[in-house]
């Protein structure tokens, strides 16, 4: 009997960590948009750049409860580092390139660490920002090696593993950026489904509880906090490689707010909420901007407005209300799409 | 003798407010020993100095004869010293099966990994099995911790303690605020602890109390009053006085 509990533990513990049918459909349906509108490869490498980026993000607010507005210094040093790398020639291998300015990232990412897991919300909000708004006026006040408000000039991606070149309509971007997304997306869903990632979860619940259990909880928050330092580092050297520009927008404030936004949108907590919210996010932009070029933002907005006053959840509800209804009707099953959704940032 | 848990002179204040007084309790192996004391006598704070929570002004704390006085919580959770919360310390957005998981994890030495799936190690697997087993929660692992009935959540705060296999524990009112019904299982779990754990009990239920513990020590306005067997504590007219007397 006490086998048999050890076995049905044991199964519904992997339960989490199982790939759902509905997550294999998402992958190939990317796949297929990849495909299907070859017209469209620079707006879809931008859309897979922000997916990356708020993956990064997800993983600290999501799954640890860190709040930031200042993730574009991490997104800003890798997207400087790539730059430079090429121009200066030290580096003429994409990926390699790639992996090298997400470590300076990383770097970054575990000196701030210490500072932002001390304190609450508000605090780690105003520490990231600050981070953020240091890492622009370092970049500005050193306009020899920046390039400053013209940004970094000569920048030339060399082709990947030497035999695919980037082409000018961004297909080599596209799935070259398709290619890191999936991996990293790989490495995070083996981070979260692991005792290291649930005791993330268990630090956000309740950091107390968690403590008294054993769990070093600066230790893990520091090391997430690191993790996502990488990413956010490898979404910015993506930016660099696939435009081939970098310049001081990099470290924006907008750019760290928009991405609040899109977890918003997407939901935290569940991995595919940072991918569908910077897809979602972009698609409004650019859809807005066509109605109304000028005040695009109003709507942006209030997209954002009526998402937290109704709630994610009845939203998700409503979406998958006629695909549930049609999957009972064909299949029997009980829903098109589980999310473990957590609660809005 | 090395006591399992003891305090050396433990002394706190918040500002001019002095909550533990020069307290020294020294607690022998596998004792049941209680500290009561009327509210606001400082039990929860001393509780709290004990695990780490809150840091002493002054006095030191051996767990097994080691000063763990500079340790920080978790280190003294893996030394195993171990607690229950008197309100409910869980994680309601995950389930009982998890957060025995993540206690068994910690002390087995996988709680840091991240390469590995949850539930891909059997003697984790087969822990886990056994402390829900043990607490009448097998049936409802799968569940949200915080869609649980209010006494199979207690169960739960008692069930995550013990899964980190403490060689000391501390329980911080156990049955506080259970409805009558599920009173029974708490008091059975709390009673089938193996011997050789050490269980510090603060209680207000004097019947548990004195059902349970050989040893009690009375805490004051943060002072030891008086310390003794059950029931030279229950004669003794000092506790009458303070603490009886006023319940009676």
């Amino acid at each position: 009997m006490t086998t048999n509990a050890q076995t049905e533990v044991g199964f519904h513990a992997r339960q989490h960590g199982r790939w759902h049918w509905s997550e294999f459909a998402f992958w190939i349906v990317v796949l297929a948009v990849g495909l299907a509108f070859p017209s469209r490869y620079l707006i879809m490498t931008e859309i897979l750049r922000l997916a990356l980026f708020a993956l990064s993000l997800d993983l600290i607010l999501g799954y640890a409860g860190i709040v930031s507005l200042g993730h574009a210094a991490f997104f800003g040093v890798g997207a400087y580092c790539a730059g430079l790398l090429s121009v200066h020639g030290l580096i003429n291998e994409p990926v390699l390139a790639l992996i090298v300015a997400g470590l300076a990232a990383t770097v970054l990412g575990f000196a701030t660490s210490f500072l932002v897991i001390r304190g609450a919300d508000l605090t780690r909000l105003m520490v990231t920002l600050g981070i953020a708004l240091l890492m622009e006026a370092l970049a500005e006040r050193f306009s020899n090696i920046t390039g400053g408000t013209d940004g970094l000039q000569g920048i030339d991606i060399q082709p990947i593993f030497g035999v695919f070149a980037f082409d000018m309509f961004g297909k080599t971007g596209f799935f070259y950026a398709l290619a890191v997304l999936f991996v990293l997306f790989l490495l995070a869903r083996m981070i979260v489904h692991s005792p290291f990632g649930l005791s993330l979860r268990a630090i956000k619940n309740n950091p107390l509880r968690a403590a008294a259990i054993g769990i070093p909880v600066n230790k893990r928050l520091i090391a997430i906090y690191t993790v996502a330092a990488f990413y956010a580092g490898i979404a910015g050297a993506l930016f660099t490689q696939t435009t081939a520009l970098a310049s001081l927008d990099v470290f924006s404030f907008e750019r760290s707010a928009d991405l609040v936004l899109m977890l918003v949108i997407g939901g935290s907590g569940y991995l595919y909420g940072g991918l569908i919210g910077a897809a979602v996010f972009r698609m409004l932009q650019e859809l807005f901007q066509w109605i109304t070029p000028q005040y695009w933002m109003f709507w942006i907005g209030l997209v954002l407005v009526v998402i937290v006053l109704v709630g994610r959840h009845r939203i998700h509800a409503y979406a998958l209300w006629l695909p549930n209804l049609v999957l009972r009707q064909i299949a029997g099953r009980k829903a098109a799409v589980a999310l473990t959704d957590n609660e809005a940032p | 003798m090395t006591y399992a848990l003891e305090t050396r002179g433990l002394d706190k204040h918040f500002g001019g407010l002095h909550v533990t007084r020069d307290l020294s309790l020294k607690i022998a192996p596998g004792a049941r020993h209680a500290l009561i004391g009327p509210n606001g006598a400082g039990k929860t704070t001393v509780i709290n100095q004990l695990t780490g929570v809150l840091e002493p002004s002054a006095g030191r704390i051996l767990l097994e004869g080691q000063d763990i006085t500079d340790l920080p919580v978790h280190k003294r959770v893996l030394r195993g010293l171990s607690r229950t919360f008197q309100i409910n310390q869980l994680y309601p957005d995950l389930t009982p099966l998890e957060t025995i998981g993540l206690a068994v994890s910690e002390r087995l030495g996988g709680g840091g990994n991240w390469w590995r799936r949850m539930g891909t190690r059997d003697d984790i697997n087969a822990e886990i099995a056994e402390t829900l087993e043990r607490f009448r929660l097998l049936d409802v692992m799968n569940d949200r911790t915080s869609t649980l009935p209010y006494g199979k959540q207690r169960l739960l705060e008692i069930a995550v303690a013990i899964a980190a296999k403490p060689r000391v524990l501390l329980l911080d009112e156990p049955a506080a605020g259970v409805p009558e019904g599920e009173r029974k299982d708490i008091l059975a779990a709390v009673a089938a602890l193996p011997r050789d754990v050490t269980v510090l009990l603060i209680e207000h239920d004097m019947d548990l109390v004195f059902s349970f513990a050989d040893r009690i020590s009375v805490l004051v306005s943060g002072a030891l009053l008086v310390e003794g067997a059950p029931d030279e504590v229950a004669r003794d007219p000092q506790v009458k006085a303070v603490y009886l007397g006023e319940a009676a």
